[in-house]
C-alpha cells in the first residue's frame, strides 16, 4: 500500500476505547505478580550490601535447614565458561568472585511462603572482603581509580587509557578548526547529568519452572519475552525452544524491562526444587538498587556560531558511567549531540566507563536526553551572549530531507522544520511572564527503530480477525494495531482482536523498544493483512471462476476488479469466513522480517517556569510538546507518550538522581526519597502532534515513545536562566541547587 | 508464627482468611483472597498502587496489617463496578486514555473514588493535591486529572 498524505482514513487517526481497557480499569488485567500455580514456591534474593567486596565464603546451611526451604542457588549453580554479554548477564544475574555493586545479588532461595523465604534469605551468611569502590564518573576515569575488573576493555580502547574505560569512541567529519576559526563566537562548557531509574510503577515478577529435562516455562513482565528466553537459555545453559515464555501485562518499562535480572534465579531455584515454580516479585528497594537505572554522564561540549545564528563546528566528549559492566550508552549519546544541526564540522569522543553501581539498562531514547541537556543547553547560552532568538537559531541551523546528519547517514523525510514552525504558532510560545518566570525551549531526536518482527492474522469462521503479535502492549499498541488491520481489511475496529502471544506462536520478536511497536508490528501487521486478502480474493475467484488477478478488495469484500472481470456480487469477508473449510481451508496472513522504513522523529518543547528566589523552587506552570508522530495511529495514545516523556524529563530534571553515600551505598532506594514527578508538580501537558509521514511506513508512522523525554532537561535548565539569570549545568536542579545558583549570580 | 483467623468483608461480601500476624493487608487481599487487582509498587506507602477503603477510609493497604481487617469493611478496585455497569470513572478513564500501562490505575480508581465521595466538585488542584499520593509514571497526569474531572461533572448532572 503506497502512503498518501491525502488520503482519507476510516479508522487511522481516530481515538476509539482499547481493547483491554476494560480489563484494566476492573482490576481482572494480569501482571506480572497477578499468578500462582499449583505446587507454587516463593524466591527470595539475597543482596550484597557492599559497593565492591570479595565473595569470602556463603554459607547457606541455616537456611537450608529452615522447615519449608526447598532451594538454595548461589553462582555455583551457573554453568561456567560463558563469554562476553552473556557472561556479563550472568554476573549481573549473580555475582561470581566479587559483588560488584550495593544490591548485587549473591545468592537467592526458595520456600513454601513469602515470609518463610525472607526469613531464610535473612539466614545465609555471606562473608566478604571489601574492596575500594568508585561511584563518580569522573573518578572512575582517573588513571589511579579503583579496578573494577582487569581486561573488561574492548578492541575500540587504545592502549594506555585509564583500566575503567571499556569502550572508546571518535568519529566525526569537517574541518573542526577551520570551523572554530570562522565561528564569532566560541564556547565550551561542562555539563552532568546523574543517573535516575525508569521508575515503572509495577516492580520485576516472574513465575518460572523448570524441570530436570531442561524444559522450562516462564510468566514475566517483561518489554520483550524472545529477549528473556534468549536470556535465561544462555545464562543457564538451556535450549531455548524449550523454554516458553509467556508474557504478563506489563506495568511499565521505559526500557528497564528488556533484559533480565532474577527471572534466571526462579528458573535456577525451580529446578532445584524438583520442577516446583518459583514466584519472585522484587521489592522497590531491590528495584532501585539492582535494576535499571540509566547512566550518569560529564559532559564536555564546544560549539562555535556566527553573529547571524549560523553554526560552524561542534564537539561533544561524553564521558558515561553505566555500572559494572559496558553499557553506558554514550554511542548513543554521540549520535544524537548535534542531530538537529546541519553542521560543517563535528567531532565527538566517548568514553563508556565502570563504576561500582548496578549495569545500566535502556531508559527511553537511552543517550539522547544528557545529549541534548549538554548540547541545546550551550546553544541557549550562546544565543543569548549574541542577543539572538534561540528559536530563529535553530530553525536557520535545522536539519532537512537530504542533509548529511551529524551521525552520518543522510536524512530521509523528516520533520524538524515543521515542528519548530508549530512551536512557534503555539500560544504558549507567546503567553506573557510574570516576575521570577522564564521560558525555555529545546528540541529532541530520536532515531526510532524496526528490527526483528513477526505477526500472524488469522481469520475466524465469522469473519472476524486475531492478530498474533509479539510486543507487549505497554501504553496503548494493542489499539493501534488493531486499528490498522482494520483499516487494511476494510473490517470495523471491533472486529479485531489483537493477542499478545507467547514465544512458542511466533518467530523471534524484538521487545516494545526504540519507539518500534506501533511502527514494525504495525506494518508486519497491514503486511500479514494483505497476505489474507490475497488469499481471500483468490478463494472468491475459484468460487466465480476467473482470474485471481481479476479481483480486488474493496471495503472488507472481494468484488471483480472491472467491468471485464464478469458480473458478481461482491463477496464479503464474512462470506468468505463462513466458507473456508470447504473452499480450501483456514486462512490467515503472516509476515516477518527484519523491518526497515525507519523514519526518525524529532520533538521541540517550551516550557514556563516560576522560580520562588527564597527557596530556589522550581515551579513548572505551562508545559507543550511538539513533535513529528509521522502519522498518529491513536492520537489519544500520542498525546500520552509526549505527557509521559515530558513529565519523566522534568522529574529527571527537577528533582530525581541516584545519591550514593561515602560507602557506596544507594541512600535513596524509597519512592519517598526517590521522589518522582507527582500529580501536584505538574500542570497540563500541552501537545501538538506534527504530521510528516514516514514514507517507510504504510501509514506513515515514525514511533513516538523516545523523542519525548530528551527536551525537557535543557528546556528547563533554559527557563530557569530565563527566569533568574542564573546558569544550572549539574542536573538535577532541585531548589538547594537553583538557591545557591541564584546567589551565585547576585554575588558575583 | 502461628496464624490467625480473621472475619472481614470485602466489597460487601463475608470472608475468611488465615493471616500470619505480620502479612499486610495488601498481602492477604491478594494472596489468600485473590483479589490481584490492588497492586503493590512500593510497600513503603509511597505510591498509591495499593488504595483500598478501610470502612470508608482510603488508606494504603501495604501500611495495613490483614488481622486489623477483622470486622471491618474493606472495598477494593474489584468492587467498583456495579455488575455490568462501570463506574463512571472507569469509563472515563478509558474513554480519556488515562491508563497507558494501566498498573496504577486501580488505585487511582479507588482514590479518586473516595475523592468524589467526599467532593463531588473538585477543582483541578483539589484533584490534583488529592490525587498526588499515587504516582503514575507513564501519562504525567494529565488525562488521569480530566478523567477525573470529566466524571465528576457527569456524576453532578446525574444527581440532578
Ligand atoms: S504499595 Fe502501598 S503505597 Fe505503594
Ligand atoms: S499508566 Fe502506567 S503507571 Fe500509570
Amino acid at each position: 500500500m503506497a502512503k498518501d498524505e491525502f488520503r482519507e482514513f476510516r479508522l487511522v487517526g481516530t481515538r476509539p476505547d482499547r481493547p483491554d481497557g476494560l480489563d484494566k480499569v476492573t482490576g481482572r488485567a494480569r501482571y506480572g505478580a497477578d499468578i500462582s500455580a499449583p505446587g507454587m514456591l516463593w524466591g527470595a534474593v539475597v543482596r550484597s550490601p557492599h559497593a565492591h567486596a570479595r565473595i569470602v565464603k556463603i554459607d547457606t546451611s541455616k537456611a537450608e535447614a529452615l522447615s519449608g526451604v526447598k532451594a538454595v542457588v548461589t553462582r555455583a549453580d551457573f554453568p561456567t565458561g560463558l563469554t562476553g554479554d552473556e557472561w556479563d548477564l550472568q554476573e549481573n544475574t549473580m555475582a561470581g568472585d566479587k559483588a560488584l555493586y550495593d544490591g548485587h545479588a549473591v545468592a537467592a532461595v526458595a520456600a513454601t511462603s513469602k515470609l518463610r523465604a525472607e526469613e531464610a534469605a535473612r539466614l545465609i551468611e555471606v562473608e566478604y572482603e571489601v574492596l575500594p569502590h568508585v561511584i563518580d564518573v569522573d573518578d572512575a576515569i582517573k588513571p589511579d581509580a579503583p579496578v573494577i575488573r582487569e581486561g573488561a576493555a574492548d578492541a575500540t580502547v587504545p592502549e594506555g587509557m585509564p583500566p575503567n574505560v571499556v569502550r572508546y569512541f571518535e568519529h566525526g567529519r569537517g574541518d573542526l578548526d577551520a570551523g572554530f576559526a570562522e565561528a564569532d563566537l566560541v564556547r565550551e562548557n561542562t555539563y552532568r547529568t546523574e543517573a535516575t531509574h525508569q521508575g515503572y510503577i509495577e516492580p520485576h515478577a516472574c513465575l518460572g519452572q523448570l524441570g530436570e529435562d531442561g524444559k522450562g516455562e516462564m510468566w514475566v513482565c517483561t518489554q520483550g519475552h524472545w529477549f528473556i528466553r534468549k536470556m535465561c537459555a544462555d545464562v543457564l545453559g538451556l535450549e531455548k525452544s524449550q523454554l516458553r515464555v509467556t508474557p504478563s501485562e506489563i506495568g511499565g518499562g521505559f526500557g528497564g524491562k528488556t533484559t533480565i535480572f532474577m527471572e534466571p534465579l526462579s528458573l535456577a531455584l525451580s529446578r532445584k526444587a524438583g520442577g516446583r515454580p518459583v514466584k519472585i516479585v522484587m521489592s522497590r528497594s531491590e528495584v532501585l538498587r539492582a535494576t535499571g537505572p540509566t547512566a550518569s554522564a560529564s559532559m564536555d561540549v564546544k560549539i562555535g556560531m556566527k553573529k547571524d545564528g549560523t553554526l560552524t563546528a561542534g564537539r561533544a566528549e561524553f564521558r558515561m558511567q553505566g555500572g559494572a559492566f559496558w553499557g553506558a550508552p554514550v554511542d548513543m549519546a554521540l549520535d544524537c549531540a548535534f542531530a538537529a544541526y546541519k553542521l560543517p564540522a563535528v567531532m565527538h569522543i566517548g568514553y563508556d566507563v565502570l563504576a561500582n553501581r548496578p549495569k545500566a539498562a535502556a531508559y527511553r531514547a537511552p543517550g539522547s536526553p544528557m545529549a541534548a541537556c549538554a548540547v541545546e543547553s550551550l546553544i541557549d547560552e550562546m544565543c543569548r551572549e549574541l542577543g539572538l532568538d534561540p528559536m530563529e537559531v535553530r530553525l536557520k541551523n535545522a536539519v532537512r530531507e537530504g542533509d548529511r546528519s551529524s551521525y552520518g547517514p543522510k536524512f530521509k523525510s523528516i520533520g524538524l522544520v515543521e515542528t519548530l514552525e508549530a512551536t512557534k504558532a503555539h500560544p504558549n510560545f507567546s503567553a506573557p511572564l510574570g516576575p521570577n518566570q522564564g521560558r525555555g525551549i529545546a528540541s529532541g531526536f530520536w532515531f526510532n527503530h524496526g528490527g526483528e518482527t513477526s505477526v500472524t492474522i488469522a481469520l475466524s469462521e465469522d469473519g472476524t480477525v486475531t492478530v498474533s503479535a509479539g510486543t507487549p502492549d505497554i501504553g496503548g499498541s494493542r489499539a493501534s494495531i488493531a486499528l490498522m488491520t482494520a483499516e487494511t481489511l476494510g473490517i470495523p475496529y471491533e472486529n479485531v482482536r489483537v493477542n499478545i502471544v507467547e514465544t512458542g506462536a511466533l518467530g523471534v520478536n524484538e521487545p516494545t523498544h526504540g519507539s518500534r511497536a506501533t511502527f514494525a508490528t504495525g506494518k508486519a501487521a497491514v503486511e500479514a493483512a494483505n497476505a489474507a486478502i490475497k488469499e481471500m480474493c483468490r478463494r472468491a475467484a475459484v468460487e466465480w471462476g476467473i482470474d485471481p488477478e481479476a479481483v480486488e478488495w474493496v471495503d472488507g469484500a472481494a468484488q471483480p476488479a472491472g467491468p471485464n472481470a464478469g458480473k458478481f456480487p461482491p463477496m464479503s469477508i464474512a462470506e468468505i469466513a463462513g466458507n473456508m473449510g470447504s473452499t480450501g481451508g483456514p486462512i490467515s496472513g503472516h509476515h516477518e522480517g527484519n523491518l526497515g522504513g525507519v523514519g526518525a522523529s524529532f520533538g521541540c518543547h517550551v516550557v514556563d517556569v516560576e522560580v520562588d528566589p527564597e527557596t530556589g523552587r522550581t515551579t513548572i506552570l505551562r508545559y507543550l510538546v511538539v513533535q513529528d508522530a509521522g502519522r498518529a495511529i491513536h492520537p489519544a495514545y500520542v498525546e500520552g507518550q509526549y505527557q509521559g516523556g515530558a513529565a519523566q524529563g522534568i522529574g529527571w530534571a527537577l528533582n530525581e538522581g541516584y545519591v550514593y553515600g561515602e560507602d557506596g551505598r544507594l541512600q535513596n532506594s524509597v519512592f519517598l526519597d526517590y521522589r518522582v514527578p507527582v500529580a501536584s508538580d505538574l500542570p497540563m501537558i500541552d501537545t501538538v502532534i506534527v504530521e510528516v509521514p514516514n514514507p517507510g511506513h504504510p501509514f506513515g508512522v515514525r514511533g513516538v515513545g523516545e523523542t519525548g523525554i530528551t527536551p525537557p532537561l535543557p528546556a528547563i535548565a533554559n527557563a530557569i536562566h530565563a527566569a533568574t539569570g542564573a546558569r544550572l549545568r549539574h542536573l538535577p536542579m532541585n531548589p538547594p541547587s537553583v538557591l545557591a545558583a541564584i546567589k551565585a549570580v547576585k554575588g558575583g | 508464627m502461628s496464624k490467625i483467623h480473621v472475619t472481614t468483608t470485602v466489597n460487601g461480601d463475608s470472608v475468611e482468611f488465615l493471616a500470619d500476624p505480620r502479612e499486610t493487608l495488601l498481602d492477604c487481599l491478594r494472596d489468600h483472597l485473590d483479589l490481584t487487582g490492588t497492586k503493590e509498587g512500593c510497600g513503603t506507602g509511597d505510591c498509591g498502587a495499593c488504595s483500598v477503603t478501610l470502612d470508608g477510609t482510603l488508606v494504603c493497604s501495604c501500611l495495613v496489617l490483614g488481622i486489623e481487617a477483622e470486622g471491618r469493611e474493606i472495598g477494593t478496585i474489584e468492587g467498583l463496578a456495579q455488575g455490568h455497569e462501570l463506574h463512571p470513572l472507569q469509563r472515563k478513564f478509558i474513554e480519556h486514555a488515562a491508563l497507558q500501562c494501566g498498573f496504577c490505575t486501580p488505585g487511582f480508581l479507588v482514590a479518586a473514588k473516595a475523592l468524589l465521595d467526599k467532593n463531588p466538585n473538585p477543582t483541578e488542584t483539589e484533584v490534583r493535591y488529592w490525587l498526588a499520593g499515587n504516582l503514575c509514571r507513564c501519562t504525567g497526569y494529565d488525562k488521569i486529572v480530566r478523567a477525573v474531572m470529566d466524571a465528576a461533572e457527569e456524576m453532578r448532572k446525574e444527581a440532578v
